[in-house]
């Protein structure tokens, strides 16, 4: 894993000392909120609907077991003894008192980590596959490149007032499992004859205006990769609009002057830009490659694994729904899913983050990763250890076998905890997979992905969602508005509308006849939603969800 | 109503009768008059040091003290759904 240098670790106490005056200067009153609110921004502190709340970033998800512990303290000592987990790889505290930040920040930096650029109108955290470094299908291991953009976008002195804020995902895998077509700019490794380099998708991004991203250039070398970027960030931040804020993302720059002007301007950009990066750049590169070197793997991973597996149902279902394929003999990659039927999606107790610290440093080479699913990954385990791993889970409250299926929701905090949502999201995810539980159909039901968001900002990604739910405020009470058929992967789809939205009360009753229908409509239990969806189209589904529009066509 | 967030703990405050912020929504003042309340709201937003955010929220009068209009204010009164935090903590 990335070590800090000596210079990021000086730049992120200073700027943890910053922050510890400037909270200083505002509790005296010498900084009025106008002044201080950027301030605070910038170092990842938002003001929610009951509470203060702080972002904490984490790189390309990736965390190690000490740090595991010590956001658990943090958690404990200054919060309420939990954390959330987001889509784009951070955590999130609900509960910090302004006075106690500098203190949360100066733990963080003991353990390598921070809040900066977790918030404002700056290049925001890096994101990356969960399986960097572990997927049997990987080209590439994402990380040094994500580490290395980290080190450039970090107090870039030309990026820090953007035109708005600028999202990075990289995937060395073709399976995609970074949503890299919704970010501003997403990075696929690839690799041409011989070399390693980018495909680079721009413009992508949800919100109001859902977007898939662009292909801007199909192949660009490591080597050309942070100029190439840099005149991208550039040309973005000289046209992006300044004007309104709800057209100021990349998206609909690229939308706005077509995707061939940009690509010109930043073919244009790039030479001058290459030639300051005088390679430097590759030196870090090569620096940081050596750092994400894979651990020590066991020869002996396999051990009795197979016997297990045959013989304790259970287990069998944990392993079958919750590991994916390891590049390393007898070693597996295992999801620990945060979505047990009834509690809130993403969130992890002090506790938890405990063992799963303890089960990483273990059995898993000590490392953890965080995904955009809002789940735990321990991303190199032997398999003779998951079974052992398996039950201090299901101690801990940890191993429910339903990573990809409908229980496994995605929701942002919605109108629980923040202050821009226009409905809840948390307790809709809660009450779906509880009567999925109760209805004993999740197996059966196969990879489902259900998204909520608490309004059109999207945090929770409904949009690419297979059933999306957005939140709204209809008059004053709260509707949700359902879209089928969105898809997160390589070809990413923006699903579609599915007529009126429906109450609080109703949204439950409303997916799960969504979910029969598919049932009975598709053509064998190998048929997963998303396909049916694609072969049938909306009709069915839609009949479903509205079947009263019958008997007021027949009325009329 | 005229509400904010404390500035130390970020948690949700009324202006009461007397002036000062008060943690429970039903011991609120209820503004009655357009006019007064835009003058409450100038004289909060130079209270920058005691709440964050000030605004005008719909209330009417209910039988415990005012009560909100829109749910987004009734949960800032009572807390999360999904944990037994914030106000109904202390309830
Ligand atoms: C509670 C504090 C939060 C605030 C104030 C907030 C604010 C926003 C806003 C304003 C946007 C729309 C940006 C635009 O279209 O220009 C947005 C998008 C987004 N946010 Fe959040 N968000 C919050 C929490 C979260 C959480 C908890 C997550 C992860 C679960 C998240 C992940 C995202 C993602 C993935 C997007 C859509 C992708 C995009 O940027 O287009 N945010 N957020
Ligand atoms: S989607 Fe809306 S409600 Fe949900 S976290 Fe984002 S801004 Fe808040």
């Amino acid at each position: 894993m990335y070590r800090y240098s000596q210079f990021d670790r000086a730049f992120v106490r200073s700027r943890a000392a910053q922050f510890r005056a400037q909270v200083a200067r505002r509790l005296d009153g010498s900084l009025t909120e106008d002044e201080f609110k950027p301030l605070r921004l910038m170092n990842g502190l938002y003001l929610q609907l009951h509470a203060y709340m702080l972002r904490v970033a984490i790189p390309y998800g990736t965390l190690s077991a000490d740090q595991m512990r010590q956001l658990a303290m943090i958690a404990e000592r200054w919060d309420k003894g939990y954390g959330h987990f987001t889509t784009r790889q951070n955590i999130q505290f609900n509960w910090p008192k302004l006075a106690d930040v500098p203190d949360i920040l100066d733990a963080l930096a003991d353990v390598e980590m921070h809040a900066i650029q977790t918030s404002g109108n700056t290049i925001r955290n890096v994101t990356a596959d969960p399986f960097a470094g572990a997927a049997a299908d990987e080209v590439a291991d994402p990380r040094p490149v994500a580490e290395l953009i980290r080190q450039w976008s970090t107090d870039h002195p030309e990026f820090q007032f953007l035109p708005r804020k600028f999202k990075l995902a990289v995937t060395g895998s073709p399976e995609d499992r970074a949503v890299t077509a919704a970010h501003d700019i997403g990075l696929r490794l690839v690799q041409q004859g011989g070399d390693l380099g980018a495909r680079v998708l721009v413009g992508g991004g949800l919100g109001r205006t859902p977007m898939i991203g662009k292909v801007l250039r199909d192949f660009v070398p490591l080597a050309d990769l942070l100029p190439y970027l840099e005149a991208i960030v550039a040309i973005y931040n000289l046209l992006g609009r300044r004007d309104n804020k709800y057209k100021a993302r990349i998206k609909i720059t690229v939308h706005e002057h077509g995707l061939e002007e940009i690509r010109d301007l930043v073919e244009a950009e790039f030479p001058a830009r290459k030639a300051l990066f005088n390679g430097i750049d590759q030196q870090m590169l090569a620096a940081i490659t050596a750092q994400f070197a894979p651990p020590a793997f066991d020869p002996e991973a396999e051990g009795n694994f197979r016997a297990w597996y045959h013989a304790d149902p259970a287990f069998r279902a944990f392993v079958d729904t919750n590991t994916a394929p390891h590049r390393a003999p007898g070693y597996t990659i295992l999801t620990v899913s945060l979505k047990a039927p009834g509690e809130t999606p993403g969130d992890a107790t002090a506790d938890q983050m405990r063992v799963l610290a303890d089960l990483a440093e273990r059995y898993g080479h000590g490392e953890l990763r965080i995904s955009h699913e809002q789940n735990v990954i321990l991303p190199h385990v032997p398999r003779r250890h998951l079974r052992a791993i398996h039950a201090a889970l299901s101690d801990a409250g940890l191993a429910s076998a339903n990573v990809g299926l409908v229980s496994d929701i995605i929701a942002c905090p919605g109108m629980d905890y923040c202050s821009l949502a226009t409905a809840r999201s948390i307790p809709v995810a809660q009450q779906i997979a509880t009567r999925f539980e109760e209805l004993k159909l999740e197996h059966d039901i196969g990879p489902l992905k259900i998204k909520i968001s608490g309004c059109i900002n999207a945090c929770g990604h409904h949009h690419v969602g297979h059933i999306g739910i957005l939140g709204l405020d209809r008059a004053g009470v709260e509707n949700y508005q359902i879209t089928l058929g969105g898809d997160g992967g390589p070809d990413a789809v923006i699903g579609e509308r599915a007529g009126p939205g429906f109450a609080y009360d109703e949204i439950v009753d409303a997916v799960e006849r969504l979910v029969h229908a598919y049932l009975a409509h598709r053509d064998g239990p190998s048929e997963a939603f998303l396909d049916t969806y694609r072969r049938l189209g909306a009709a069915p589904f839609k009949a479903a969800l509205h079947p009263e529009d019958k008997g007021r066509a027949n009325a009329a | 109503m005229l509400t904010a967030n404390d500035l130390l703990l970020g948690d949700a405050v009324w202006l009461a009768p007397d002036g000062s912020w008060t943690r429970q929504m039903s011991d609120a003042l209820l503004i009655e008059d357009p006019g007064s309340a835009d003058l409450h709201l100038l004289d909060a937003e130079a209270r920058g040091h005691e709440v964050v955010g000030p605004y005008l929220a719909d209330a009417h009068p209910g039988a415990q003290g005012p009560e909100p209009s829109h749910f987004r204010e009734a949960f800032r009164g009572r807390g999360p759904s999904n944990r037994p935090h914030g106000k109904q903590e202390i309830a």
